[in-house]
């Protein structure tokens, strides 16, 4: 059974230094709120995995807390770069950075392959590309009945998996809808989660038909952040703030602005102090 | 027809028509997006277009920043996970087009969206692949849409993310792929297609206004021309009123919301 608890209480009883930690959400339901909750505590030495890195890894490499990171894309969606990934990755700023790439499918499967107990996802991938070169961890596989050679990449693990949805209910049990991502798969093949939701109801339903339903009893915690997606988006609730991400490259670019971002809207904030630019959409300047 | 368009929107409507209406088309993010929705909104209204975040069948009214916006969502036919789309609708072989963009590009179609230099210590940390190795694999044919320059269009890449034809001729085939793999290249000068016997790319329409030494000095290789070489019909009034609407609603949308928590 799910703990409903603090999201401060839920980060320091569940993320440890070290850990290999995934928080997913493709594009929609990023868990800002709790990425935000382990630069505060300090968390260290985090070997990061998530097909789309976005700000959320950004902001977590910037501020030195990962000494690795498995990933598919690692860019600013249709912005440009992760000018601290980057910084990372070509001057080892603020410390180097050990990676892991691959391709979104790799991911997905890798997540699939995890969440079914399996060893390893097995796919038609990665055919005349460059990859399987650089990352000892694409391997191949000979189907045993047809002979084909297919790629061959080793199940995702996470010691901890955090992802954001839209509600809970009293018991714990979890719903997402709309863009679901590998948010089901990243927390079934993780040994502990954590999920962060807008609103703890008394009832779920009625449930869309294609909603993602969590039961208590696969997650270790809840903890209800409203906005603690933004400046993703959280289906029905608000819209994902594009003028951020936007503005978010400049803040990036240089090592002192970030630094001061960090200081100001991470350690001397609170998720509420985000929670009120996604609680009203389209109104601020 | 129009005598006042900026090369850019030459080259998205110049890839907006590569797609018919019976397309079932991944959309990548950027230029490509551009082009999938203008060709929706004008002569293939009846395209699919599909986003690797799991949408199909997706109508948006502005283009998503990125390829996970709520507006894909709201509107589209349905929405899978993410697993789900890279198993059962890309590797199942149920995509006809896909519609690719790349930070370098050789005479072979092969993209580069990972590293400029070595891959360890690299001069410029790009992207990366995403979705477009499996893209560039399973999907019926490729298209491609980047500018014409010589940072771009280069004589080795020193990182295939995504194989086009590969060394060229049958290397494809060798590999056991069974799709066709690019088949046009979009720029903002010209359209490229793949040499039928070599598979190097090779001119076959240059846009108004454009000259063969303007196309030769933007390519890092010794670029050919084809035998017979077309003029790209320049676009309609309505295609370019098509492109500045849903080019100014994207502005509109994308400027102002949330910005004070930066």
């Amino acid at each position: 059974m799910a703990k409903i608890t603090s999201l401060a209480e839920a980060i320091t009883e569940n993320v440890k230094d070290g850990d290999t930690i995934s928080m997913e959400g493709f594009t929609h339901l990023i868990p800002y709120a709790a990425a935000h909750e382990i630069i505060r505590q300090g968390k260290k030495d985090l070997f990061l995995i998530r097909m789309t890195p976005d700000l959320i890894y950004d902001q977590l490499i910037g501020v030195g807390a990962a000494r690795g990171m498995k990933f598919s894309w690692g860019g600013n969606p249709g912005v440009g770069s992760l000018h601290r990934f980057r910084d990372a990755v070509e001057n080892q700023w603020p410390r180097p950075l050990e990676i892991e790439e691959h391709s979104h499918a790799a991911m997905a499967n890798a997540y699939e392959a995890g969440a079914a107990n399996l060893p390893f996802a097995t796919f038609r991938g990665y055919i005349g590309a460059d990859l399987p070169k650089v990352n000892p961890n694409i391997r191949s596989v000979t189907c045993p009945f047809t002979g084909e050679v297919l790629a061959a990449v080793p199940a995702i693990r996470p010691d901890v998996t955090i992802i954001h949805a839209l509600k809970a209910d009293r018991k714990g049990n979890v719903l997402l809808e709309g863009i679901v991502g590998v948010q089901k798969e990243a927390v079934l093949a993780a040994k502990r989660s954590i999920v962060t939701v807008e609103e703890i109801v008394d009832d779920l339903n009625p449930p869309s038909p294609n909603s993602v339903v969590l039961p208590t009893w696969t997650i270790t915690a809840v903890c209800e952040v409203p906005g603690g997606a933004f400046p993703a988006y959280a289906h029905g609730y608000y819209p994902r703030s594009n003028a951020f991400y936007i503005a978010w490259d400049e803040i990036a670019r240089d090592r002192d602005t970030f630094r001061a971002w960090i200081e100001e809207n991470v350690m001397k904030a609170t998720p509420a102090d985000f929670a009120k630019h996604a609680k009203k959409p389209g109104k601020v300047a | 027809m129009s005598s006042d368009f900026t090369p850019t929107e030459m080259m998205t409507i110049a890839a907006a028509r590569a797609l018919t209406n019976d397309d079932v088309c991944f959309v990548g993010i950027g230029a490509p997006s551009a082009a999938c929705n203008v060709a929706r909104l004008t002569h293939a209204p009846d395209i699919t277009l599909i986003y690797e975040s799991g949408t199909v069948g997706t109508k948006p009214d502005v283009l998503p920043l990125s390829i996970g916006d709520g507006e894909l969502c709201d509107t589209a036919l349905f929405t899978v996970p993410v697993p789900e789309m890279f198993r059962y609708w890309l590797q199942g072989g149920r995509i006809t087009t896909g519609f690719l963009g790349g930070a370098q590009i050789d005479r072979f179609a092969n993209l580069n969206t990972t590293v400029v230099g070595s891959y360890d210590k690299p001069k410029v940390r790009l992207p990366g692949g995403g979705g477009a190795p499996e893209i560039a694999s399973n999907c019926g044919r490729i298209f491609i849409t980047m500018a014409l320059s010589k940072r771009g269009f280069v004589d080795k890449l020193p990182f295939i993310t995504s194989m086009g034809h590969g060394e060229g001729g049958d290397h494809r085939e060798r590999l056991g792929l069974k799709t066709a793999g690019p088949t046009q290249v979009i720029t903002d000068l010209c359209i490229l297609e793949p040499d039928p016997q070599t598979k190097e790319l090779t001119v076959t329409s240059i846009h108004r206004g454009v000259s063969r030494e303007q196309i030769v000095e933007n390519c890092g290789w010794p670029i050919k021309f084809a035998d017979n070489v077309a003029e790209t019909p320049v676009p309609t009034e309505t295609e370019l009123t098509v492109l500045r609407d849903i080019n100014a609603r994207t502005k509109k949308a994308h400027s102002s919301e949330g910005k004070e928590a930066a």
